[in-house]
C-alpha cells in the first residue's frame, strides 16, 4: 500500500473515506442506526463500520426493513453477522406494518411490497428515534442518486427534496438537524459496483451464497429471470425452467431478478461484472424499470 | 490504481455533457439500459441525435429544462486510474455549485468554445477553481472541427488564457485543442491535429501526477473520535485509548515527537493502529487511530502536530467566503456556526471588507452584504480558537463551512487567507 510517492489506491482512498464519514456520525450523532440487509453493499458498509471503531464494537445498532419477502440465505447470513459481531439488530416489519393496517398489501401479478418499505422504515426511524441513518446506496446506481449528498437531509416527514440539498465542501459535513429530522449517510456513495467486488475479494468478506452462481427455478418476465417462490405470482404463460443463475442485487424476492451466470468465485464475478454492458438495476430491478424518474419520486417520499 | 477527482466547467453549449458522454462511453462506463434509456428519451423529445447531456442530467426538473442545476458525480476507470468527475452547472447562479465540485478536485477542466473564444465566464470559472485550489487545470478549447482544426485559432485562445492566468497565479496549466463530438484529441491523438505535439486528454487525466499535492509537509490530524472499548474483560482493552482521525497533512510515524493542541503538551506517537494491524506511517488521505505515550486529555476538535511546526491558533481570521444562500445575506455582525476541521464553534462576521466581481475581479469596498453566489474577503471572530493554516498552504485545514443557526443549512464556504 505505502508506495514512495505516497500514492493512495483506490480502495485505500474510499475505504479512508468511508471511515472517516463513520466517525463523524458516531461523534454528532446521538442514535445512528445502519441500514443492513444483508446485500453487498451493506456488507461492505458494515465492515467499514468495524474498521471504523477498532478495537471497540460498532457503536450503533443494525436495522434491516424485512419484506418477509426476502431470499432465505440472505436473512440467515443477516442474523449470524450481528451475532457475530456482537451488534444489537432492529427488525422492522413490513407485515407488522401491513396487519397493523399502516399499509395496505399491493395486489395482482406485479404486487410488491417493495414501496410499502418506506413507510416502515419511517414508523421504525421514528420508533427508535434514530437521528442518523446509514445506508448503502452508491451514486453509480442511477441518476437520481448521482446528486444525493453523503449527509442528506430528512425533513420530519422523512422527504428528501432533491433541489433544496445542503452544498457539500471538502470533507465537512453538515450534522445539524431540529428534532423529528434525520440525515440519511452514504459512506459508500464513490464507489462504484466494481469498487465494491475489489474490496470484497481484497478482504475476503464472506456474501451470502445467492451470490454465486446456483441452480434455481425461475421464469421469465420482462426480459428478467424471477424465482419461483410463492410470493410470486406467476401466470399460466410464464412456464418455470431451471437456469443456472445468480443475484447481482439482493432485494424482495418479488422484484427481483437473477442474472444468467457460472461465476462462483469472487473473481469470477469480478470478470463478469468487468464486461457486462448492463447496469445492475436495469439488469435485475423491476422497481427501477417503471418510470424515468421511478427511484426519484420513491427517495422523496423517504425511500433508501 | 489511484483516484482522479476531476471537474469540469463551460458555459452552455460548449460541449462539457458531449465531452463527459464520450469520456463515459470510451471508457465503457455507460452501460446499454442508460443508452437505451437516454435515446428512448431523445427521440421521445423529437431531438434527432442522441442527447448525452440526459445521462448526466438526473433531475426531473433538469430534464425538463434542459439544464444542469446541481453538482453530479460521475464515474469511470481505466486500467491506469479511477476518475470521479464532478460535473457542475456553469452559469453565474450556479456559482456555488461549482465551488462545491471544486473543492474536492485534483484537476478542473474549463471549455471552450473555439469559435467564441475566452469569454468571461471561461475566466469565472479559471478564477474560482483558482480560488478553490484546484491544483491542475486544463483548458480544453472544443469544437476544433468548427474553425477548421486551425492551429492559429488555438494559439490565439491560449495566448489570451494565459495571460490572464497570470494574474490570478493559476496552478498547472495544460492546453488541449479537442472535438468532443467526433473524439479529436480526447481518447487518442488526433489526426486532422498534426501540429499539436501534446497528448490526448485523456492521456493525460491518466498521468498528471497528483501524489504530491497533498500537503506531506506539516503534520496535521485533527482529532475526530476517541476510541475507548471499556472492555472488562480484556486488560489492555481495558485502558485502551486511541485518538481515531483522518490525517489531513504531512508523515506521521511511531517515535515522533507531536505536540497536543489546545493544551500545548508534547509527547510521542507509541502506535499507528488500524484493523488490519498497526503502520509504520500514515499521511493524507489515511484514516487511521493514534495512541500516544503520555496520557493527556485530548477530545474531538483537537489537534496533534509535531513541535516545530504547528499551525496558527486563531480566534480571528480572515477569509475569502463564497455565499450559498438565497433566504439570509451575509452582513457584518450576522452570527452563524463555523464547522473547521472536526471542530464546531460560533462565528460572529466582523467585517466585510470586499465584495468580488467574479467576472472583473473588481474589488467592491462599499459592499455591505454577500448575497447567494457572491464572494468576499470577510473578518470573523471565532468564540474558540481553532487551528488553522492559510487555505493555499493546505484546503483541509484552511477550509470550513458556515451554517445558519435558523434553518440549519450549510449557507457559506470560506478559504482561510489570514489568521490571528
Ligand atoms: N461541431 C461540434 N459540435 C459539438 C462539439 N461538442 C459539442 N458539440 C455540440 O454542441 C451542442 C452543445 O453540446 P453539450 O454537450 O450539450 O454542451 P453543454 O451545454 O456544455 O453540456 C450540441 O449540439 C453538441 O452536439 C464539437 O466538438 N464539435
Ligand atoms: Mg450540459
Amino acid at each position: 500500500m505505502l508506495q514512495r510517492d505516497y500514492t493512495t489506491s483506490q480502495l485505500d482512498v474510499l475505504e479512508a473515506e468511508a471511515i472517516h464519514i463513520m466517525r463523524e456520525v458516531a461523534a454528532e450523532f446521538e442514535r445512528p442506526c445502519l441500514l443492513f440487509s444483508g446485500g453487498k453493499d451493506s456488507i461492505v458498509m458494515l465492515r467499514i463500520a468495524e474498521k471504523a471503531f477498532w478495537p471497540a464494537p460498532i457503536p450503533f445498532p443494525l436495522m434491516h426493513v424485512d419484506t418477509g419477502h426476502n431470499f432465505p440465505e440472505v436473512i440467515e447470513f443477516r442474523d449470524r453477522r450481528a451475532v457475530e459481531l456482537n451488534a444489537r439488530l432492529v427488525v422492522a416489519s413490513v407485515q407488522a406494518s401491513i396487519d397493523s393496517g399502516r399499509v395496505a398489501e399491493e395486489t395482482g401479478r406485479r404486487a410488491s411490497r417493495n414501496r410499502l418499505q418506506t413507510t416502515t422504515l419511517l414508523d421504525a426511524i421514528e420508533e427508535h428515534e434514530f437521528d442518523a441513518v446509514f445506508g448503502g446506496a452508491r451514486r453509480d446506481e442511477e441518476k437520481a442518486r448521482a446528486k444525493e449528498r453523503v449527509f442528506s437531509f430528512r425533513d420530519d416527514f422523512g422527504q428528501w427534496d432533491p433541489k433544496n440539498q445542503r452544498p457539500e465542501l471538502w470533507n465537512l459535513y453538515n450534522s445539524k438537524i431540529r428534532k423529528g429530522e434525520h440525515i440519511r449517510v452514504f459512506p459508500l456513495s464513490n464507489w462504484t459496483e466494481l469498487d465494491i467486488w475489489d474490496y470484497i475479494r481484497r478482504e475476503g468478506i464472506e456474501i451470502p451464497s445467492i451470490y454465486f452462481a446456483h441452480t434455481r427455478s425461475v421464469f421469465e418476465r420482462d426480459g428478467m429471470l424471477l424465482p419461483d417462490d410463492e410470493v410470486v405470482q406467476r401466470d399460466e404463460d410464464e412456464p418455470l425452467f431451471e437456469a443456472v443463475v445468480r443475484y447481482r442485487t439482493v432485494g424482495d424476492v418479488t422484484c427481483t431478478g437473477a442474472v444468467v451466470s457460472n461465476a462462483v468465485t469472487v473473481e469470477q464475478i469480478i470478470e463478469e461484472i468487468a464486461v457486462t454492458r448492463l447496469t445492475e438495476r436495469g439488469a435485475t430491478r423491476a422497481d427501477d424499470r417503471a418510470s424515468e424518474a421511478a427511484m426519484e419520486d420513491r427517495k422523496k417520499e423517504g425511500y433508501f | 490504481m489511484d483516484i482522479l477527482r476531476f471537474a469540469t466547467a463551460g458555459s452552455v453549449d460548449d460541449g462539457k455533457s458531449t465531452l463527459i458522454g464520450r469520456l463515459l462511453f470510451d471508457s465503457k462506463a455507460i452501460f446499454e439500459d442508460q443508452l437505451e434509456a437516454v435515446e428512448r428519451t431523445s427521440r421521445d423529445r423529437g431531438t434527432e441525435y442522441t442527447d448525452l447531456s440526459l445521462l448526466t442530467d438526473g433531475l426531473r426538473a433538469e430534464r425538463e429544462q434542459g439544464i444542469t442545476i446541481d453538482v453530479a458525480y460521475r464515474y469511470f476507470a481505466t486500467p491506469k486510474r479511477k476518475f470521479i468527475i464532478a460535473d457542475t452547472p456553469g452559469h453565474i447562479q450556479y456559482t456555488r455549485n461549482m465551488v462545491t465540485g471544486a473543492s474536492t478536485a485534483d484537476l478542473a477542466i474549463i471549455l471552450i468554445d473555439a469559435r467564441k473564444g475566452v469569454l468571461e465566464q471561461s475566466r469565472r470559472h479559471a478564477f474560482l477553481t483558482t480560488l478553490l485550489r484546484v491544483p491542475h487545470l486544463v483548458l480544453a478549447v472544443n469544437k476544433m472541427d468548427l474553425v477548421d482544426y486551425a492551429e492559429e485559432r488555438f494559439e490565439e485562445i491560449r495566448e489570451e488564457f494565459t495571460a490572464f492566468a497570470s494574474k490570478l497565479n493559476a496552478a498547472d496549466l495544460t492546453f488541449i485543442p479537442i472535438s468532443a463530438l467526433h473524439g479529436d484529441n480526447v481518447v487518442s491523438r488526433s489526426e486532422n491535429m498534426p501540429w499539436y505535439h501534446g497528448t490526448s486528454l485523456l492521456h493525460h487525466l491518466e498521468n498528471v501526477h497528483i501524489a504530491s499535492d497533498r500537503n506531506l509537509v506539516d503534520v496535521r490530524f485533527p482529532v475526530q473520535y476517541v476510541i475507548r472499548p471499556h472492555n472488562a474483560t480484556s486488560q489492555e482493552l481495558h485502558d485502551y485509548r486511541g485518538y481515531a482521525g483522518q490525517v489531513a497533512g504531512g508523515v506521521l510515524k511511531p517515535g515522533d515527537e507531536v505536540t497536543h493542541l489546545p493544551s500545548g503538551l508534547n509527547t510521542r506517537i507509541a502506535a499507528i493502529d488500524t484493523f488490519d494491524g498497526p503502520v509504520e506511517e500514515a499521511f493524507p488521505p489515511m484514516s487511521v487511530t493514534l495512541r500516544l505515550e503520555d496520557d493527556i486529555d485530548i477530545s474531538r476538535g483537537d489537534l496533534i502536530c509535531r513541535p516545530n511546526n504547528q499551525p496558527s491558533v486563531a480566534q480571528e481570521l480572515d477569509a475569502m467566503v463564497c455565499w450559498m444562500a438565497d433566504s439570509v445575506k451575509l452582513q457584518p455582525r450576522s452570527k452563524l456556526i463555523i464547522k473547521h476541521t472536526t471542530r464546531t464553534a460560533r462565528a460572529l462576521v466582523r467585517d466585510l471588507q470586499y465584495r468580488l466581481d467574479v467576472n472583473t475581479l473588481h474589488r467592491d469596498e462599499a459592499a455591505t452584504s454577500l448575497g447567494l453566489n457572491e464572494i468576499g474577503r470577510v473578518s470573523l471572530r471565532i468564540t474558540q480558537p481553532l487551528f488553522v493554516d492559510d487555505y493555499s498552504r493546505n484546503r483541509l485545514t484552511g477550509g470550513f463551512i458556515l451554517i445558519d443557526e435558523a434553518t440549519n443549512g450549510t449557507v457559506g464556504a470560506g478559504m482561510i487567507v489570514d489568521a490571528r
